[in-house]
């Protein structure tokens, strides 16, 4: 049975890099409600970043395509944040997940699903060629002392 | 993302200010090059302590400049990093391959 979010948010836009910005500013923005720290918060915006950049750059690489953005509140103060594409696709995601592997050339740096992997409770990555791919990403935000 | 750069005695201080991502990169690239390219430095100094947000893409700018700076027989320093940005480059383990003002 899926469990029900307390609070979500959907947004949808073209695969332009302008939009990078955009998305990670909306999931902070949206993430604030759970009072996390600058640590935290950094953290959720660098994953966003590095999903986001993944569907502009890798699944959408000739042309512009649709890139969806849902966060989502659970239960235990639990931030989920699933980026979707429908796009070329990832042949190999045990490879693509590999630090340093890149089929991006010089100007990436093969790091985007380490850091997501390291600044995320949890990654887990879906894609079939063709099709597209689905990254959702957990982060339990701490609920500090002192604090609602 | 803005790109100041101010060459002394054959070393070259790069300061950057803005969101450093993939959008930012490229123009950040370029610009380092060209500067690059003009000073020939012996020293190469980016000054992060404008970066207001980092991603992955920082890195690859990084690892660029570091690659250029060891074909010309000089050095990279990061100087003022700030926390964020701190953290992707820990993630990569980038502090152990250049040094940091950081203490």
């Amino acid at each position: 049975m899926k469990v029900r979010p307390n609070n979500y948010i959907a947004v949808e836009f073209m695969s332009r890099s302008a939009n990078e910005g955009f998305a990670r500013t909306a999931v902070a923005a949206f993430a604030a409600q759970l009072d996390p720290t600058l640590d935290e918060l950094g953290d959720i915006r660098t994953a966003v970043s590095e999903a986001v950049t993944n569907a502009i750059v890798h699944a959408y690489p000739d042309s512009l395509g649709k890139i969806s953005l849902r966060a989502s509140v659970f239960d235990g103060n639990v931030l989920e944040i699933v980026v979707r594409d429908w796009g070329r696709g990832i042949e190999n995601v045990e490879k693509a997940r590999e630090p340093l592997y890149t089929t991006g050339g010089e100007d990436r740096s093969g790091m985007g699903f380490t850091i997501m992997e390291s600044f995320m409770d949890s990654l887990c990555v879906r894609s079939r060629l063709g099709k597209g791919t689905v990254v959702t990403m957990k982060r339990r935000i701490a609920q500090r002392a002192g604090r609602k | 993302m803005e790109v100041r750069t101010s060459a002394n005695d054959r070393a070259l201080t790069v300061t950057l200010r803005g969101e450093l991502d993939h959008h930012a990169a490229r123009e950040t690239v370029t610009a380092l090059e060209r500067a690059l390219d003009a000073a020939l430095p012996r020293k190469l100094i980016l000054d992060f302590g404008g970066v207001t947000f980092m991603d992955s893409s920082g890195i690859a700018v990084v690892m660029r400049a570091f690659r250029r700076m060891t074909a010309l027989g000089g050095s990279l320093e990061l100087c003022n990093v700030p926390p964020q940005a701190g953290r992707v480059f820990d993630a990569a383990g980038i502090f152990s391959r250049i040094p940091t003002g950081r203490t």
